[in-house]
């Protein structure tokens, strides 16, 4: 068999495996930080220190009979949640998880995840739409206006690295920031001082909108609009909430490994000793403690409160940002 | 303009200070306790459900009076005894108490003038019938007196 | 979707804010009507959970009914001890003693502080922010348990009678209660700074369900609402019951009238709870803790009386009718809630449905003191 073949279908069981075991270990991560800041402990009565929880809650998940409500679209019912995992799985096609192992290399990496992770949205929409009920078609729509209202800042600062590094594979911007922490880019002090100012701001913009896009607190209204109207993925039982939970978990991680690639040197160590996968891991989990961090010390914000902070504080200042950069590039290039 | 930048610069310091204080509170030791594989001591005077004195022989100080019962707004209680022959004051023969309506008023252990009664520490209570929660006092009494 | 489309022509629908629901601390039920995201009209609908309290009163002696008191409103059932008992002594002519007053006094402002607590918990759990309920429920654990190494109970107490109070204290009680108040005090700034504070709090509280002062008294709201719309209204002090004149000590009033004047309104309150608190540690006299000529049998004159006191969530009344027997003609309970939710249906008018759910809680509202 063509060898590429052979390690094209390797990389693709491996991805889902890895999807699927960081799904469940983020799961039993963010019980456990839910916990103690919150001054108990998380689960422990599964298996030691509760890692097995997430093993049991699968299990029940797939037990449970799939329900369908009457007068409910039925293609697009059961299509919604694989729309969900399909563009999260596809993502990982470009990240590059150390030197060498990255499933393909392409050229337009960045665009291309970008691209992709855009068909979430419709699944959202799919899912609320499908389900034959009033309140969550309500929410479906708002959930589409977040995503779309924070797709924008997200971009334009992923445009500011973009513009700095010159080139959109991930792999050439990670091997960009070699050396030590002093050459990431978000603090890129040997290569560009005027960058000092516009990264940082572009990295929380960047993270502010990844948490916004997994429609994670404190702008989970979609999930937890439950307060009144139902979140779009009420009409789900069994294995297609769970498909939207894995879901969100994944996209998680694709938000916070694209924050890791671009501004904190992806593979790369701080001291630009041993780079390898540890160190990708290692930062990827530190931004994901720091999303779970933020989800249980705010309440939720209101839909025109999270409309505003994009349109009228995210957007302005990325704006401002991506003009900076450019002249700061120009002024300031080697 | 100016209230603009304010209120950005306000609202990142106060989300700052937020994340502060739950990453101090991460650190901290948990509050909770292990209840099923840790026993939770009861404090002297907790209520749970009334229980029948012994006294020095082992038997109740209970005078059937009949005040507990008159006392209970929930008519909990039913007490019956009889005086066998030669004796000077009555013997208790039934005490039984209907927990399912029971609501630890407390009014009954006031009105008992031998302190005939008083409240157990009791909270493992848990059973699939009603008449589960019918107890019979005397009988509990003789069954801690042996 | 056809019913969606013919739903467009007609503008409003109707939508049920149903007996089981997370966010009405309660079986409330509210009938709203709605024009897309807007409240047109709300209609609570009660008695899911009326329990005939006040038939009761009439078939249970004066003593029996102490018990029922503790369950109207669960969470400050010493405040609604005090009302009755306060409301019988006044009725039969019983003088309580001063260690049982003192007593009294410090154990229902720890209520109300584990009140206040637990509104602030759930409040902030209807918001979305889950973790200052936890924060909020380690310290009011502490006041349960304080109560409970006095009372015997957590939550339902039954521990006033007619001239004094059940059981004394002891000297771990009051260095508990000295140890606590000074832990609360270091605490509450943290309150403040990770809710208080915080952005997104403050925008989605300030200017939401602006009451003013002329609706609070068309509707009779009272306690902390009232105070919150700039009424300076506190039964403890426009109308002093039991031994609150002799303690120094603030009632908080926001003229605003939003959620987050109601909000701040209740914290100050905690603040000013603890300052009577110590007061009464200071001041605690030795004595008895029963009066000596109250009588076992309690059958007060002929005749119409009544007692407000200030519980946790407003001014709340008890009207005995006597008749010379040992039980009542009739016992009227005027509960604070019932007013404060009656303003939710004018109130409402053209709020977003988010905006509503942060407005209820902010009235504090417990269902079973509103239906007895």
């Amino acid at each position: 068999m063509n060898p590429e073949v052979l390690r094209l279908i390797g990389y693709v069981v491996a991805i889902i495996a890895f999807v699927a075991l960081n799904a469940a270990m983020l799961v039993w991560m963010e019980r456990k930080v839910a916990g103690h800041i919150q001054l108990r402990i998380g689960p422990k009565e599964v298996g030691p220190f509760g890692l097995l929880q997430s093993f049991a809650d699968g299990i029940k998940l797939m037990t449970k009979q799939l329900i369908v409500p009457e007068g409910a679209d039925v293609p697009l019912f059961k299509i919604a949640p694989m729309l969900v995992m399909i563009p999260a799985v596809m993502c990982f096609v470009t990240i590059p998880f150390s030197e060498t192992l990255a499933a393909r290399n392409i050229n337009v990496g960045l665009l291309l995840i970008f691209a992709i992770a855009s068909v979430n949205i419709l699944a959202l929409l799919l899912g609320g739409w499908a389900s034959n009920n009033k309140y969550a078609v309500i929410s479906a729509a708002r959930a589409v206006s977040q995503n779309v209202a924070y797709e924008i800042p997200m971009l334009i600062t992923a445009i500011t690295v973009v513009m700095f590094t010159g080139t959109m594979n991930l792999n050439e911007i990670v091997m960009q920031q070699g050396g030590g922490f002093w050459n990431w880019n978000i603090m890129p002090l040997t290569k560009n001082f005027g960058m000092l100012l516009v990264m940082p701001v572009s990295f929380v913009i960047f993270f502010i909108c990844s948490m916004a896009e997994t429609n994670r607190a404190p702008f989970d209204l979609g999930e937890a609009e439950s307060e009144l109207v139902a979140g779009f993925h009420t009409e789900y039982s069994g294995m297609g909430f769970g498909l939207f939970f894995l879901g969100e978990y994944a996209n998680v991680f694709i938000g916070c490994s694209l924050a890791t690639i671009l501004f904190l040197g992806g593979w790369q160590c701080p001291f630009g000793l041993f780079p390898g996968i540890h160190w990708f891991l290692l930062k990827v989990y530190f931004l994901i403690f720091v999303v779970m961090w933020v989800r249980w010390t705010y309440p939720r914000t209101t839909i025109y409160g999270l409309l505003n902070l994009s349109w009228k504080f995210l957007i302005p200042i990325s704006l401002f940002n991506l003009v900076l950069t450019g002249a700061l590039i120009k002024v300031f290039s080697r | 303009m100016s209230g603009y930048f304010k209120e950005l610069v306000d609202g990142t310091n106060s989300l700052v200070a937020g994340l502060r204080v739950t990453i101090k509170y991460l650190f901290k030791p948990v509050v909770t306790m292990q209840y099923p594989h840790v026993s939770v001591r009861m404090t002297p005077r907790f209520r749970g459900h009334i229980d029948l004195v012994a006294d020095d022989n082992g038997e109740s100080l209970c005078i059937v009076c009949g005040m507990c019962q008159k006392a209970c707004p929930s008519d909990c209680i039913t007490v019956a005894g009889e005086k066998p022959e030669g004796a000077k004051k009555k013997m208790l023969t039934e005490y039984r108490l209907d927990f399912t309506k029971c609501s630890l008023c407390g009014l009954c252990v006031e009105s008992c003038k031998p302190g005939a009664i008083t409240f157990s520490k009791d909270f493992n209570l848990a059973g699939l019938t009603k008449e589960e929660f019918i107890f019979d006092l005397k009988q509990r009494l003789e069954e801690r007196k042996r | 979707m056809n019913h969606l489309a013919s739903d467009q022509q007609k503008e409003t629908f109707v939508l049920n804010m149903g007996p089981q629901h997370p966010a009405t601390h309660g079986v409330l039920r509210v009938k709203l009507v709605l024009d897309g995201e807007y409240i047109v009209e709300a209609d609570p609908v009660l008695g899911y959970i009326h329990r005939m309290q006040e038939k009761m009163g009439e078939n249970r002696t004066w003593a029996q009914f102490m018990p029922n008191t503790g369950r109207l409103d669960y969470l400050s059932a010493l405040s609604y001890n005090h009302g009755y008992a306060c409301a019988v002594e006044r009725a039969a002519g019983i003088e309580v003693p001063e260690r049982a007053e003192f007593i009294r006094v410090m154990t229902v402002e720890l209520n109300r502080i584990s009140s206040h607590l637990l509104w602030f918990g759930a409040y902030l759990l209807d918001l979305g922010g889950f973790t200052p309920l936890l924060y909020a429920f380690d310290d009011r654990e502490q006041i349960l348990d304080l109560l409970e190494s006095v009372t015997g109970s957590r939550l339902t107490y039954c521990y006033f009678r007619f001239g004094g109070v059940y059981n004394d204290i002891d000297d771990n009680f009051l260095t508990g209660v000295s140890a606590f108040v000074a832990r609360l005090r270091s605490r509450l700034p943290m309150y403040h700074t990770l809710v208080t504070k915080n952005i997104i709090l403050m925008k989605r509280l300030k200017d939401i369900g602006v009451v003013s002062a002329d609706m609070c008294r068309r509707y009779g709201a009272t306690g902390p609402v009232a105070r919150g719309s700039g009424l300076n209204y506190d039964v403890r002090k426009n109308e002093p019951y039991s031994i609150y004149s002799r303690f120094n000590f603030d009632v908080p009033v926001y003229p605003e009238g939003d959620s987050m004047a109601r909000y701040m309104v209740r914290m100050d309150e905690i603040e000013q709870s603890l300052r009577i608190i110590e007061q009464a540690i200071a001041g605690l006299p030795e004595g008895p803790v029963m009066a000596e000529k109250a009588p076992k049998i309690i059958k007060p004159a002929k005749g119409d009386y009544y007692q407000a006191v200030e519980a946790a969530r407003g001014s709340f009344g008890v009207r005995l009718v006597s008749d010379g027997s040992n039980t009542a003609y009739r016992l009227k309970l005027r509960s604070p809630s019932f007013s404060n939710l009656s303003l939710f249906a004018e109130a409402s008018q053209g709020m977003l449905v988010a905006d509503a759910i942060a407005f209820m809680g902010s009235l504090d509202l417990v269902i079973p003191e509103i239906d007895r």
